[in-house]
């Protein structure tokens, strides 16, 4: 029986026929980890004693009590923290940290019943768009080993592309779960910002910080953001809002719906066959009914320079609390306190995490202030009002998720300039707050390509519907990367 | 263009409590120096009347009332701390 190729639902009817426990599938999926993972190299933690306990004691739990992600395996993101499983963000200086709670998304991936399997390899601090910037391991891109699965979320969305599991979660401050689903050929969601809690996900800029989903299709990611949303009292910036039932978005009817196709996204440094495969997306939408023009976001050039102020500067500020006293990795070459601080941080944090924190300490600085963070959230402002007009006459925004497919390992990790540049577009969705998606459509020498989808604050059903009427109407998300092959199922 | 010098980049990693050798110094000069440049395109900008955003969101302050409530039982807290002694987190001397 193939169980790595199914969706929540095949899963759940499996479940349903008694042909499968959730012993079985649990057992199923760490051969599967344990397979494939050593090529991947995408999980840290594993949680297996645990999920095989928990996985026992669920299947003593009645059909009827059961909810659609019941009994289901799930890899979390390690800037995530999990309760007694070691979380570190990829970092040395969180090695070996045990954390002593649940963020609310675990607690809440409980309550539905999900089964944490392990921990995914990310960017330190999710910092980075390669995952070269993990002080354990360099995630590779299941559809070709040799280059890089995107980052931050790489790990979590070469997991799923990988088969190894079917949902993970991830996190996106900059395009970090769009950018590494879209290299990978998976969905990935940034919900709204405020959607879902950040209690418990260290933080790296915390007014852009999003924790979404991860899967291989559009209806299981719609699942999952309805288990992990919701206001959070421990989350302030939580947005006390109606969460719908996002899978009843799914009703595969766009007719009438209105596209904005910002010229701006098919800029220079976009490749052809990037801009081709969104061009040819458009067409399968408008065959179901939507309608599309072109559309200008003018202020999209400022919004990574933007960013990188604004975000580096949110990130000096909470990168202050790794000291080394409390909780990770301590310096054993220390006389004073000072020299403690100092050679316990320098030790502990790699040359992209130092990079940020310097820049970000420089642009907080007194004389510099005005120049760079005042400046850039004055520029945040335009970019919204952007999207806001936008927003008045079109229903989604659409365009290409990253100029062009997964890039080599090794190959730009010394040129932070032209690394950032791989967010381009979709930096400026965070700078907004807006939710958007990116879901397979093409491939360009073997590599898969994104698909991204703008909605408007809190309408994420219409990004689900949109997504989901492209997926039917299209077989990119079918296609599976070469790791499978002959792989345990 | 700014120019940012070795000098510059060993004060703000003082700040940020950030040991760095010189030649790492050096190094990071040059790379910050061409990111900090980059973002000069902002300039091109007139932002003179835009108010700034520092969140997407209308927050406002969350308050709770005021009553005391028990906070992490304390041999949870010292889980993660590599030196305590009597439930206290040792640190290197503070006073001469």
């Amino acid at each position: 029986m193939k169980l790595a190729d199914k969706t929540a639902k095949e899963l759940q009817e499996l479940l349903h026929s008694k042909e499968l426990t959730i012993t079985d599938l649990t057992k199923a999926t760490f051969e599967r980890m344990k397979e494939l993972d050593p090529k991947v190299d995408a999980f840290l933690a594993l949680n297996e004693e645990q999920a095989t306990k928990q996985a026992a004691e669920m299947d003593q739990t009645e059909a009827g009590e059961r909810g659609p992600l019941f009994g289901l395996p799930i890899g979390v993101k390690d800037n995530i923290v999990t309760e007694g499983l070691e979380t570190t963000a990829s970092s040395l200086i969180l090695k070996g940290f045990n954390p002593i709670y649940n963020a609310t998304v675990v607690d809440k991936l409980r309550e539905a019943g999900m089964i944490i399997v392990g921990k995914l390899n990310m960017d330190e601090f999710a910092m980075g768009s390669s995952n070269e910037n993990s002080y354990y391991k360099n995630t590779k891109n299941p559809w070709n080993l040799e280059t890089v699965p995107g980052g931050s979320s790489g790990g979590s969305a070469a997991a799923v592309a990988a088969g190894e599991v079917p949902f993970s979660l991830g996190s996106d401050t900059g395009g970090s779960i769009r950018q590494p689903a879209a290299f990978c050929g998976v969905v990935g969601m940034k919900p709204t910002y405020g959607r879902v809690s950040r209690f418990g996900l260290i933080a790296y800029a915390s007014s852009f910080d999003q924790i979404g989903p991860i899967t291989r299709t559009v209806k299981d990611n719609a699942l999952l953001l309805n288990a992990i949303s919701g206001h959070d009292e421990k989350d302030s910036t939580s947005a006390n809002v109606d969460v719908p039932d996002f899978t009843a978005a799914l009703t595969g009817d766009i007719q009438g719906l209105r596209i904005g196709v910002p010229k701006e996204y098919f800029a220079e440094g976009v490749s052809e066959a990037s801009k081709q495969a969104v061009k040819d997306a458009l067409k399968v939408l408008e065959e179901k009914g939507a309608t599309w023009e072109e559309i200008s976001l003018p202020h999209s050039k400022y919004a990574l320079s933007t960013y990188y102020i604004l975000a580096s500067s949110e990130a000096s500020s909470n990168l202050s609390r790794f000291d080394g006293i409390r909780y990770g990795y301590r310096t054993e070459k220390a006389g004073s306190l000072l020299e403690f601080y100092m050679n316990t941080r320098s030790e502990g944090f790699g040359d992209e995490v130092k990079r940020r924190i310097m820049l970000g300490t420089y642009a907080l600085s007194s004389g510099y202030y005005d120049a760079y963070y005042k400046k850039a959230q004055k520029v945040r402002t335009l970019i919204k009002q952007d999207f806001d007009k936008a927003f008045e006459n079109f229903d989604v925004i659409v365009g290409p998720t990253t100029p062009t497919p997964a890039f080599k390992i090794g190959e730009i990790i010394d040129d932070p300039l032209t690394m950032y540049a791989n967010d381009i577009l979709t930096i400026p969705v965070n700078l907004a707050g807006v939710p958007a998606i990116s879901v397979p459509c093409g491939f360009e020498s073997g590599l898969p390509l994104g698909l991204q989808i703008i909605g408007n604050y809190f309408d994420e059903e219409t990004v689900y519907r949109v997504a989901d009427a492209f997926e039917q109407a299209t077989e990119f998300h079918k296609e599976i990367p070469q790791t499978w092959e002959g792989a345990a199922q | 263009m700014a120019k940012m010098t070795k000098e510059e980049v060993i004060e703000v990693a003082h700040l940020a409590r950030l040991a760095i050798t010189d030649e790492e110094a050096v190094h990071f000069a040059d790379q910050l120096e061409a990111i900090t440049n980059a973002m000069e395109l902002l300039n091109e900008l007139d932002t003179e009347n835009v108010e700034p955003t520092t969140h997407v969101l209308p927050l406002v302050n969350v308050m709770r009332e005021d009553k005391s409530i028990e906070g992490l039982p304390r041999e949870m807290v010292m889980k993660n701390v590599k030196e305590h002694e009597g439930g206290q987190v040792r640190v290197p001397t503070i006073l001469d």
